[in-house]
C-alpha cells in the first residue's frame, strides 16, 4: 500500500511540475501571443490599440499583476478546463481542438502500441528460446539495426514507397470527401490512412520489446526452476510460457511505462510526416504558429496522459509481480 | 544482479611510472616505460574490443563514423552549400550520391554533416552522464533527504515524456546545435540516473567505502575516486545507451527544422529534403543516406552496448554448449 501511495505522490508532482514549466516557459520566451494575433488582425485592417488591450486582457498577458497571482489564475483556469483560446486556430478553444484531434491519435496509438508489443515480446520469447540459432542470429541483427532507426527517416522512406507504388495513402486521416461520423465508409477510410503511421510505428518500437524480452528470457532460461520444469517433462510449450516468459516479461512491463513517453513522441513525429490530424500534427502546426496556449495545452494533455498510463501499468505490474504487493521490492 | 567490472580501459599507469623510476637514465627509463604502459593499455584497448563478434562489429562500426568526422571534412575540401547547376540529379561520378535542390553534392553534404552529428551526440551524450553520474551517485551514496529529493526529481522526469516536452522548450530560444543539446541533455538524463544510484546504494556499504570513510577521505574523494570507478563498466555502458537516445532525439528534432540552418548535419540535411519535398521528386539520394547513417551508427553503437553485456554478464552469451549440457543432465 505504501508503494501505491508513493508512486501516486510521485504522479501528482510530476503533473503540478509538468503544470509549473508549462506556465514559465512562454513567460520566457520573447513576444507574446497577444501581439501575435494583434499582428495577424492587422494584416486584414481594422485594429486600434484598444484592440491590443483587449486580446491582452483575454489572453492574460502583459499584466502588472505579480507572477503569483498570475500563477492562481492560470492554476484555477486549469480546474476548470480552460485552457486559453487558440491565436492559430481563432476564436476555437484549446479545448476544443484537442477534443477533436485527439481520437485520431488515440485510436492510432493504442492499435500500434499494443500490436508492438504483443509481436515483439512473442518475437523475444521464441527468440531466446532457440538462441545460437540463425533464427536468433538473423532476427537480433535485422533488429538492432531497426533498434536505432530515426523514426521521421522510416516514415519518410514509407511515404516514398506509397507515393512511387500508389498503394496507401500518405496523408491526412481520412478521405476528405467524407464527412466523419460511425458509419462504415468513414471507418474504413480511417483504417486506409491509419495503415501506414501505423505500420511504422509497429516497425520502428517493435525492436525495442524484441530484445528487451530476449535478454530479459535468456537470464530467466538458466534459472534453476526452469531446468527443473524441464526435468519433470513438461511440455516444452508450457515451460516456455508458464515459467520462462512468466517471469521474464517484468522488465518488459517496467520498459511500457518507460517506453511510453518515446511511443508518444514518435506518435508526435508520424503525425507530423504524415499530415495525420491527431494532436502531435497540432502541436506541431501550434508550435509553428507560435500559438502558445495551444501547444502547451496539447504538451499538458500528452503529459497528464502519460503520467496515466504509467499508474495503470504500475497497477498491472503489482498484478503481475507478487513481490510488489508484499512491499519487498523498491 | 552486479555485472562486473570491466577492466578499466584508460591508460592510467603513466603517472605511476615516473614516480618510480631510477634518476640517473631517467629520460630514456622514464618515456620507455610510458611507451610500455601506453602499448600496454592499447592492447588493454585491443582486447576489450575483440572480446566477441559482437563488440568487435559494434568497435568497427562506431570507429569508421568517428574517422570519418574527425577527417572527413579535412579530406573532401568543399564547401557543403556550394550551389551547382545540377538540380536534383541522380547519383554519378561527378556527385557520388547526387544532388539536391540547389544542386547541392549530397555526398559533400553527408562526409560534413557527419562531423556535427557525430560530435553533437557525443557532446550531448556526455552531458547527460555528468548529470545522471552526478543525481546517481550523490543520491545513492548520502542518502536520507538529499537522495529522497533526487530520487523524486528523478522520478517526475522518468515519468514526463521526454521528446515532446524537448520540442516545445527548443521553440522558446534561439534556433542553434547547443540549445537543442542542452535540452535533449535535460530531458534525458533521469533513466541513466536511476541505474547508477542503484548501483551505488549497493556500493555503499563495500568494503573500500567503509574503510575510506575510515580514514576520513572527504565525501566528494569517496564518491568521485572510489565508487566511480568502480562503477566505470555501467557508466560505459550507460553512456552509450543514453548517445544512442540523444543522437536520434537531436536528429528528431533537426528534423523538425530546430536545427541550425547555417550548420548542416543529418537531421538538417532529412528536414531541407523534406520541405525541399525530396519525395515527390523520387530523389531517395537525397534523403535516403542521412537516416541510414544515423541507423548504422545506432546499430554500431548497440552491438557495442550488447557486447559489453555479455562480456559483463555471462549468461547473455550464446554458448549452445552449455544450454545442451543443461538439457542432458534435465533428460
Amino acid at each position: 500500500m505504501r508503494h501505491v501511495i508513493r508512486r501516486i505522490g510521485i504522479y501528482l508532482l510530476a503533473i503540478w511540475a509538468a503544470v509549473t514549466i508549462n506556465f514559465f516557459l512562454p513567460r520566457l520566451a520573447p513576444g507574446n501571443p497577444a501581439e501575435i494575433v494583434y499582428d495577424r488582425l492587422a494584416q486584414h485592417g481594422a485594429v486600434n490599440p484598444a484592440t491590443l488591450k483587449a486580446l491582452e486582457l483575454e489572453f492574460g498577458v502583459n499584466t502588472t499583476d505579480p507572477l503569483w497571482v498570475q500563477y492562481i489564475s492560470y492554476l484555477n483556469n486549469l480546474i476548470h478546463g480552460n485552457l486559453g483560446v487558440s491565436t492559430t486556430f481563432y476564436p476555437h478553444n484549446v479545448t476544443d481542438i484537442i477534443g477533436q484531434d485527439i481520437k485520431f491519435t488515440l485510436v492510432l496509438l493504442s492499435v500500434s502500441v499494443i500490436l508492438s508489443f504483443t509481436l515483439g515480446t512473442l518475437l523475444g520469447i521464441v527468440v531466446a528460446w532457440k538462441r545460437g540459432t540463425a533464427l536468433d542470429t538473423v532476427l537480433s541483427s535485422v533488429m538492432t539495426f531497426f533498434y536505432s532507426i530515426l523514426y521521421p527517416w522510416l516514415a519518410l522512406m514509407a511515404v516514398y514507397f506509397a507515393f512511387t507504388i500508389g498503394w496507401f495513402p500518405f496523408s491526412d486521416g481520412y478521405d476528405l470527401s467524407l464527412t466523419p461520423g460511425w458509419n462504415l465508409d468513414f471507418l474504413m477510410s480511417a483504417a486506409y490512412h491509419a495503415f501506414l503511421p501505423a505500420l511504422t510505428l509497429i516497425i520502428s518500437t517493435v525492436a525495442g520489446w524484441m530484445l528487451t524480452m530476449r535478454n530479459s528470457m535468456v537470464t530467466t532460461l538458466s534459472e534453476d526452476y526452469v531446468l527443473m520444469a524441464q526435468a519433470k517433462g513438461l511440455r516444452q510449450r508450457r515451460i516456455m510460457f508458464a515459467y520462462a516468459a512468466r517471469n521474464a516479461i517484468l522488465p518488459s512491463v517496467t520498459g511500457f511505462a518507460i517506453a511510453l513517453g518515446t511511443v508518444v513522441g514518435g506518435a508526435l513525429l508520424v503525425e507530423i510526416v504524415f499530415s495525420y490530424p491527431g494532436i502531435g500534427y497540432a502541436l506541431f502546426q501550434a508550435i509553428q504558429g507560435q500559438d502558445y496556449f495551444l501547444a502547451d495545452g496539447i504538451l499538458l494533455l500528452i503529459i497528464v496522459a502519460t503520467v496515466l498510463m504509467n499508474l495503470v501499468v504500475d497497477v498491472l505490474y503489482s498484478v503481475l509481480d507478487p513481490r510488489v504487493r508484499q512491499e519487498r521490492s523498491a | 544482479m552486479k555485472p562486473t567490472p570491466l577492466p578499466p580501459i584508460s591508460a592510467s599507469a603513466p603517472d605511476k611510472t615516473n614516480g618510480v623510476s631510477a634518476p640517473p637514465p631517467r629520460q630514456s627509463s622514464a618515456t620507455s616505460k610510458v611507451f610500455a604502459s601506453i602499448r600496454h593499455a592499447l592492447r588493454r584497448l585491443w582486447s576489450v574490443m575483440t572480446a566477441n563478434r559482437k563488440v568487435m562489429a559494434g568497435s568497427v562500426i562506431v570507429s569508421i563514423f568517428i574517422l570519418v568526422a574527425v577527417f572527413g571534412p579535412i579530406i573532401i575540401r568543399q564547401n557543403p552549400f556550394a550551389y551547382t547547376k545540377d538540380l536534383v540529379q541522380p547519383p554519378s561520378s561527378a556527385h557520388w550520391l547526387g544532388t539536391n535542390q540547389g544542386g547541392q553534392d549530397v555526398f559533400v553534404q553527408l562526409i560534413v554533416g557527419t562531423r556535427s552529428s557525430v560530435m553533437w551526440a557525443l557532446i550531448t551524450g556526455l552531458m547527460v552522464m555528468v548529470i545522471s553520474v552526478a543525481v546517481g551517485l550523490v543520491g545513492g551514496y548520502l542518502g536520507g533527504v538529499v537522495d529522497d529529493a533526487l530520487s523524486v526529481i528523478t522520478n517526475v522526469f522518468l515519468v514526463v515524456p521526454a521528446f515532446p516536452l524537448a520540442v516545445v522548450a527548443v521553440e522558446y530560444f534561439n534556433r542553434s546545435s547547443i540549445t537543442i543539446a542542452i535540452v535533449v541533455a535535460l530531458t534525458n538524463w533521469p533513466w541513466g540516473a536511476r541505474v547508477l544510484r542503484a548501483q551505488t546504494l549497493s556500493m555503499r556499504s563495500r568494503e573500500f567505502v567503509t574503510a575510506s570513510r575510515a580514514v576520513g577521505e572527504k565525501t566528494w574523494r569517496i564518491i568521485f575516486l572510489e565508487i566511480l570507478p568502480n562503477e566505470i563498466a555501467i557508466v560505459a555502458a550507460s553512456f552509450i545507451t543514453t548517445t544512442i537516445q540523444v543522437l536520434l532525439a537531436v536528429a528528431a528534432l533537426e528534423f523538425l527544422g530546430f536545427g541550425d540552418n547555417r550548420a548542416i548535419s543529418w537531421g538538417t540535411m532529412l528536414y531541407d529534403a523534406q520541405t525541399g519535398s525530396a519525395l515527390f521528386q523520387v530523389a531517395w539520394w537525397w534523403f535516403a543516406p542521412p537516416g541510414l547513417c544515423i541507423a548504422l551508427l545506432g546499430a554500431g553503437l548497440a552491438l557495442l552496448n550488447f557486447g559489453i553485456d555479455e562480456v559483463a554478464d555471462p549468461r547473455l552469451r550464446q554458448l549452445k554448449r552449455r544450454v545442451r549440457r543443461g538439457k542432458a543432465v534435465a533428460a
